[in-house]
């Protein structure tokens, strides 16, 4: 079978997994956050939390408690990198730098996983599983927990009560993310994914003699690692590497999981506000923008020279030859799309246009379908603008699901839509103005003599798009393992994941005080055709037209001949 | 004078829009007259000034960029400086200019009411209790106070918003509606308010002046249309948040550029710097927004409409609920005859020749159109009430509820309600069949009035001819109109005294989707407040005082500019020809105002794409030549892109200025469809448009030799 037959076998079969599980799934999420019984696990650990969990909170209450969560979580993480040396099985792995282990906390609390140290190198067993692995589930549960209240801001009415964030948490986590867990672990497992508590396995290698190998309980990392959208892998490679990620099968399972939850919660959405319509419209300009942004990418891979000459006919540097071409772009799309960043080939080898293509999908927001949660709530946030550009040329004040989008409401969608391009924008900008660290760039990336080259720019350029989204993939050519990236990069992140979690909660919270307005002949119908093609329209022009002076000076300039 | 003759006199309701989306009121005011911009251009220059530039994020983002580019070309000088600055400052001084323009015609007819604003000379009263003027006195009209008693009389100019307390007038309001023919105003009832500066022609009124100096209804007006206390509406607001937010981005995206760039050994100038951002932030909506919203306003009052608030007009867009009187919305203003029914016996002509007869010299509407019907459907002549010497007439009473008239050959006719015509019958020797009764029960189911119609001959007892069909009158157009709104999303609930089965017959004909019959000012309320419960948006007329509460409590409340000072006070905008069915021309205001906010937006956005076309190789191609690829419209050179980007910019300003002011065509159908219409004219006409014009643009300006 060809590549590109195993290619295009491969989309379909993800198509159809992921349609199947739609309906369930979404379904199933939105009973998680709206029903009104406890289970007996979960009130006895609301008793230990001292939680009521008949209490709903306020906007800002709800904020607190996420800030709260992700605080002592940075702390908790820090701690634990600094002292991994103390701890059992930590395979003799020093401490971890001060400036590391603050970025690595941000990093994984943030959802990012943004990785500036190579796991197998850095990290014991315990820093793994009880560090990274936690915030691995809790950051992903922390995104639809905030969600869900989004989509209470558009349910509830005349109310400054948005539920109780550590029910919603509770139950992500409980109800989710563990019993899927512990069910794809085990299917990894049957597919040859290590997994293993035991110290380094030594295997004698034909040529090389003795090799030591790192193993660690990567197959339940794994999962998480996809299904919560975070990114963070054991290895260094990532998902390229065997132990992780062992045949084609298993590709496809990663790939289905990093997308599942993010494709079924529009689902959930629909579900909530009482109309599937809705739900089916946001999936589908999802489901556009990630089977274009694939399509685009795979056509200037398969046509793009090798550097290598016996890449042949395709640009197969930095690519896996277990999965070829077509399984190579599929994931790399899925990854950056969603706020993943796991890879399993090399974004910096891409050709330009493909490197720019996953550049690309970041500064969409990650929104198609974005990480667990956070994807809805930024295209529902660019629903929001589409409504009120769209709603006012049909004659209204603009309304969305009932409820008008006022000056408040605007000013925290402005404010979503603006927090995001300025960090990338400010930190690249900054990086590229000083001159140490721009050292950072790869050399192998300079032209002649070090002169600049717009590959150089680009690694800087899809860093801070990749921190500050969340996504944690990376253009593999920059080093930054330095005090100033450490920082700069930590900050970033944090910025990226926190700043619009206040807009969505306070706009939330606006949207909650309203009174309905009921749906007339003259109301914008938000679920058709064409309001999808409008947010499309949106996201691709109000999002993406503020990247295109960088990407003019990186991507383009170097795709271009 | 009968009350019948007062209604007469009252300015005559204009005719409905012939065309929802004709202008006929557009007496050249919607349309931008080049004079226009030649005497706004010194107001367009004072508002330069960066505290008032402040106000608008946008165009003061351009107004600094100039500032710099000037700096620039000054120190060091060059053509492409030079003409970069200058187009720079005409785009600020265009988008000041479509601000300037909008307010000019504003202006023009504040002076106008500034005229009727004249120092007048009140006879104040001291005490005044009714039949019982006390001393008079003369003061400054501009001294009176709520309260204050003022005697005007035929000549003098009303000195304050009032209502009369004696006596009635006729009144010359052209000052205020345009209107030149005269309109009755008598104390109590609901045509008692008078406004200050309108002349009374004839007769003598006390008024009680309503108003404190400075903030009379000509005041109010005179404001309003200036523009002085102008506030921005709440949706003008979200979407300047909206600008604001992408300017600051796209500030961003421009400022972090630089550093990328030098990196790159592609540094910009400052003058290059400031035409990408000035051409990528949304400068066509951010200078046309105010001029837009003013437009708005402007709209209304050449339709004789005086809005109190922007908000309200912007309200009047989302309305979902309309509450229309019947009367004179609906319905013509009266009853009229439509048939002649004749009981079993008795012939058509026979009956219609006795209705004519017993309605000759009845002066109402109803009369009227009985001689009318009997002219036009039965042939008969039209006789006059001198061609029957020695008839006698017998007015209608209220006792005896029927009239008729008493011929010289002892012929006697009458007409009017059932029961009493019935009686007079019997009384008459006669004996009614029960088939009258039938006729009269089977008109009144189908929503009309019946009115029995009897005869006596000399020496013969009387006898019933049969019943005249009274009916209302739907206006001619309604239903489609009510179809339209209905497409609009707006549901039209009929408001009437009539009883429920007449109610519901007349709802059923205009095509209604609801109506309150036997209303009560207690029930409007109800319903008002019941479907904003709901989260509707209500509107409605109204002119008595007992109008009042529901008018406050509408979200649109227009009140009729006849009506009492208390209705006028309530809501929130005023009818000056005081006809009701302009409500629905003010919904359609609402939205069009809103349309035009959003396509211009659209297309505002839209043509970044063209910019960047222009823009971008134009700085980069230099260290990459490989971006000449992007140089899509082949422009000469880069200097020569950029600048046609700049111009064309500045220039779309001005062609989309008559736009701004006249509102995007409003044609009422579904939301879809109007989605659809205008994505396609401002959202793909935005993205094409551009490349045209900055492509032809640079034909021209290629020649220049600095821009070479």
């Amino acid at each position: 079978m060809s590549d590109t037959w195993a290619g295009l076998l491969q989309v379909a079969a993800l198509v159809l997994l992921l349609a199947v599980s739609y309906r369930p799934l979404g379904d199933y999420m939105a009973h998680i956050l709206t029903t009104k019984k406890h289970s007996r696990v979960e009130k006895v650990l609301y008793k230990t939390m001292g939680v009521d969990p008949e209490a709903d909170q306020t906007w800002g209450t709800y904020l607190r408690s996420v800030f709260a969560i992700s605080a002592v979580g940075v702390l908790l993480l820090y701690t634990l990198l600094r002292v991994q040396h103390h701890l059992m099985m930590a395979l003799g792995m020093p401490k971890v730098n001060a400036d590391l282990a603050y970025n690595t906390a941000a990093s994984f609390v943030t959802n990012t996983n943004w990785q500036n140290y190579s796991g197998e190198n850095t990290l014991g067993y315990v820093a793994q599983a009880t560090g990274l692995a936690v915030q691995n589930f809790v950051s992903a549960s922390v995104g639809i927990a905030v969600v869900a209240t989004l989509i209470r801001g558009f349910t509830r009415n005349r109310t400054d009560r948005l539920g109780n964030f550590w029910v919603d948490l509770t139950r992500v986590l409980i109800r989710l993310m563990l019993p899927f867990s512990i069910v794809f672990a085990v299917i990894l497992v049957a597919c040859g994914t290590v997994q293993s508590l035991g110290d380094h396995m030594t295997v004698v290698h034909t040529i090389n003699g003795n090799q030591s190998l790192y193993t660690g309980g990567t197959a339940s990392q794994e999962v998480i690692k996809l299904l919560g959208t975070n990114g963070g892998g054991i290895f260094n490679a990532n998902s390229s590497h065997p132990f992780e990620n062992p045949t084609a099968f298993t590709n496809l399972i990663e790939i289905y999981l990093l997308l599942v939850i993010g494709f079924a919660l529009p689902r959930t959405f629909g579900k909530m506000v009482g109309s599937h319509k809705q739900g089916y419209t946001i999936v589908s300009v999802m489901a556009i923008i990630w089977l274009g942004s694939l399509i685009f990418s795979t056509f200037f891979e398969v046509h793009h020279h090798g550097i290598n000459l016996a890449d042949g006919h395709a640009a197969l540097e930095g690519k896996e030859s277990r999965f070829g071409i077509p399984a190579s772009t599929l994931f790399m799309t899925s990854t950056t799309l969603t706020s993943t960043g796991a890879v399993n080939s090399w974004h910096d080898s891409y050709s330009p246009f493909g490197g720019g293509a996953a550049m690309f999908n970041m500064m969409l927001g990650e929104i198609a379908p974005g990480g667990t949660g956070s994807g809805l709530y930024g295209i529902l946030i660019l629903a929001i603008v589409t409504v009120f550009i769209a709603g006012l040329m049909v004659g209204r004040t603009p309304e969305y699901l009932g409820k008008k989008i006022r000056p408040t409401e605007m000013k925290y969608a402005a404010l979503y839509i603006l927090t995001t391009p300025a960090v990338v924008l400010v930190f690249t900008g900054l990086a590229m103005a000083l001159k140490g660290e721009t050292a950072s760039i790869s050399s192998g990336n300079l032209g002649p003599n070090g002169s600049p080259s717009p590959h150089g720019f680009s690694e800087v350029l899809y860093a801070f798009t990749s921190m500050c989204n969340n996504n944690g993939s990376a253009f593999g050519g920059l080093s930054g393992n330095t005090h100033w990236w450490n920082t700069a990069g930590a900050l970033a992140m944090m910025f990226g994941r926190f700043l619009p979690m206040i807009w969505v909660l306070a706009l939330a919270g606006s949207l909650a005080k309203q009174k309905p307005v009921p749906e007339t002949e003259g109301t914008l119908k938000t679920a058709s055709p064409l309001f999808a093609g409008m947010l499309l329209g949106t996201i691709l022009l109000v999002v993406g037209l503020t990247y295109f002076p960088a990407l003019s000076l990186g991507p383009l300039a170097e795709g271009l001949h | 004078m009968s009350s019948n003759t007062l209604t007469e006199a009252a300015p005559a309701p204009r005719a409905p829009q012939q065309k929802p989306g004709g202008e006929p009121h557009r007496v050249g005011g919607g349309f931008l007259d080049p004079k226009m911009l030649w005497k706004s251009l010194p107001d367009a220059l004072k508002k330069l000034d960066p505290r008032v530039m402040m106000k608008n994020p946008v165009m003061f983002v351009v107004e600094v960029g100039s500032a710099l580019t000037t700096y620039e070309a000054i120190t060091k000088p060059s053509v492409f400086a030079w003409v970069i600055t200058v187009w720079l400052w005409l785009t600020v001084v265009f988008a000041n200019l479509a601000e300037a323009v909008a307010e000019g015609r504003g202006k023009a007819q504040a002076a106008t009411l500034r005229k009727a604003k004249t120092t007048t000379v009140a006879r104040k009263l001291a005490s005044w209790s009714p039949g019982n003027s006390g001393a008079e006195s003369e003061v400054a009209g501009t001294e009176l106070t709520l309260g204050d008693f003022v005697v005007v009389e035929a000549g003098q100019v009303i000195p304050g918003d009032g209502d009369v307390v004696e006596g009635v007038a006729s009144v010359d309001e052209s000052a205020i509606t345009g209107e030149s023919a005269p309109v009755i105003r008598e104390s109590g009832g609901d045509r008692s308010a008078v406004t200050g500066g309108t002349k009374v022609l004839s007769d003598r009124i006390v008024v009680k002046i309503t108003s404190k100096p400075g903030e009379t209804f000509i005041d109010r007006m005179i404001n309003l249309v200036e523009g002085a206390n102008r506030q921005k509406t709440p949706n003008e607001l979200a979407l300047n948040v909206l600008l604001a937010s992408l300017t600051i981005v796209f500030l961003l995206a421009v400022v972090t550029l630089q550093p990328m760039a030098t990196w790159a050994g592609a540094a910009q100038s400052l003058v290059v710097m400031v035409s990408l951002l000035v051409a990528l932030i949304p400068t066509t909506i951010g200078a046309l927004l105010s001029a837009i919203g003013i437009a708005g306003m402007d709209r209304l009052v050449q339709r004789n409409v005086l809005a109190m608030s922007g908000r309200a007009v912007e309200a009047a867009g989302d309305i979902n609920t309309l509450l229309l009187d019947k009367t004179g919305t609906i319905t013509l203003g009266n009853r009229q005859a439509s048939e002649f029914v004749p009981v079993a016996g008795v012939d058509k002509d026979a009956l219609a020749d006795a209705a004519q007869l017993s309605s000759l010299s009845d002066e109402t509407p109803e009369g009227r159109s009985i001689v009318v019907l009997a002219k036009t459907a039965y042939g008969l002549r039209e006789r006059h009430t001198g061609e029957l010497t020695g008839a006698e007439f017998v007015p209608f009473t209220a006792q005896t509820r029927m009239s008729g008239v008493n011929l010289a050959d002892g012929h006697e006719v009458r007409k009017g309600a059932g029961s009493a015509v019935m009686k007079w019958v019997r009384d008459n020797g006669g004996h009614p069949t029960e088939e009258v009764g039938q006729l009269v029960d089977a008109i009144s189911g189908a929503g009309g009035t019946p009115l029995v119609v009897a005869e006596k001959a000399p020496g013969q007892p009387a006898r019933t001819l049969g019943v005249i069909h009274l009916k209302d009158v739907v206006k001619e157009g309604i239903r489609e109109r009510f179809a339209e709104l209905r497409q609009m999303g707006i549901k039209t609930v009929m408001i009437t005294g009539d009883n429920p089965l007449t109610a519901k017959a007349i709802a059923e004909e205009a095509g209604v989707d609801d109506f309150l019959a036997e209303a009560t000012p207690e029930d409007k309320m109800a319903l008002i407040k019941k479907e904003q419960e709901g989260g509707k948006l209500v509107a409605m007329t109204g002119d008595g005082t007992n109008d009042a509460p529901a008018l406050a409590q509408a979200d649109v409340g227009v009140a009729m500019n006849t009506g009492t000072s208390a209705a006028k006070e309530a809501g929130n905008m005023v009818d000056l020809d005081s006809n009701p069915t302009k409500l629905i021309e003010i919904v359609e205001i609402g939205k069009q105002l809103l349309i035009t906010r959003g396509s211009l937006t659209t297309f505002s956005i839209a043509n970044d794409v063209a910019k960047y076309f222009a823009i971008i190789p134009a700085m980069f191609s230099v260290v990459y030549p490989g971006l000449h690829v992007l140089n899509i419209m082949g422009l000469h050179s880069a200097k020569s892109a950029i600048t046609s980007a700049i111009i064309f910019n500045a220039l779309i300003i001005i062609g989309l200025i008559p736009l701004a002011l006249r509102g995007v065509q409003y044609k009422p159908s579904s939301a879809s469809a109007l989605l659809r219409r205008n994505l396609l004219i401002y959202g793909a006409g935005g993205l094409v448009l551009p490349f045209i014009g900055i492509k032809l643009i640079d034909l021209v300006i290629q020649f220049i030799p600095g821009l070479r």
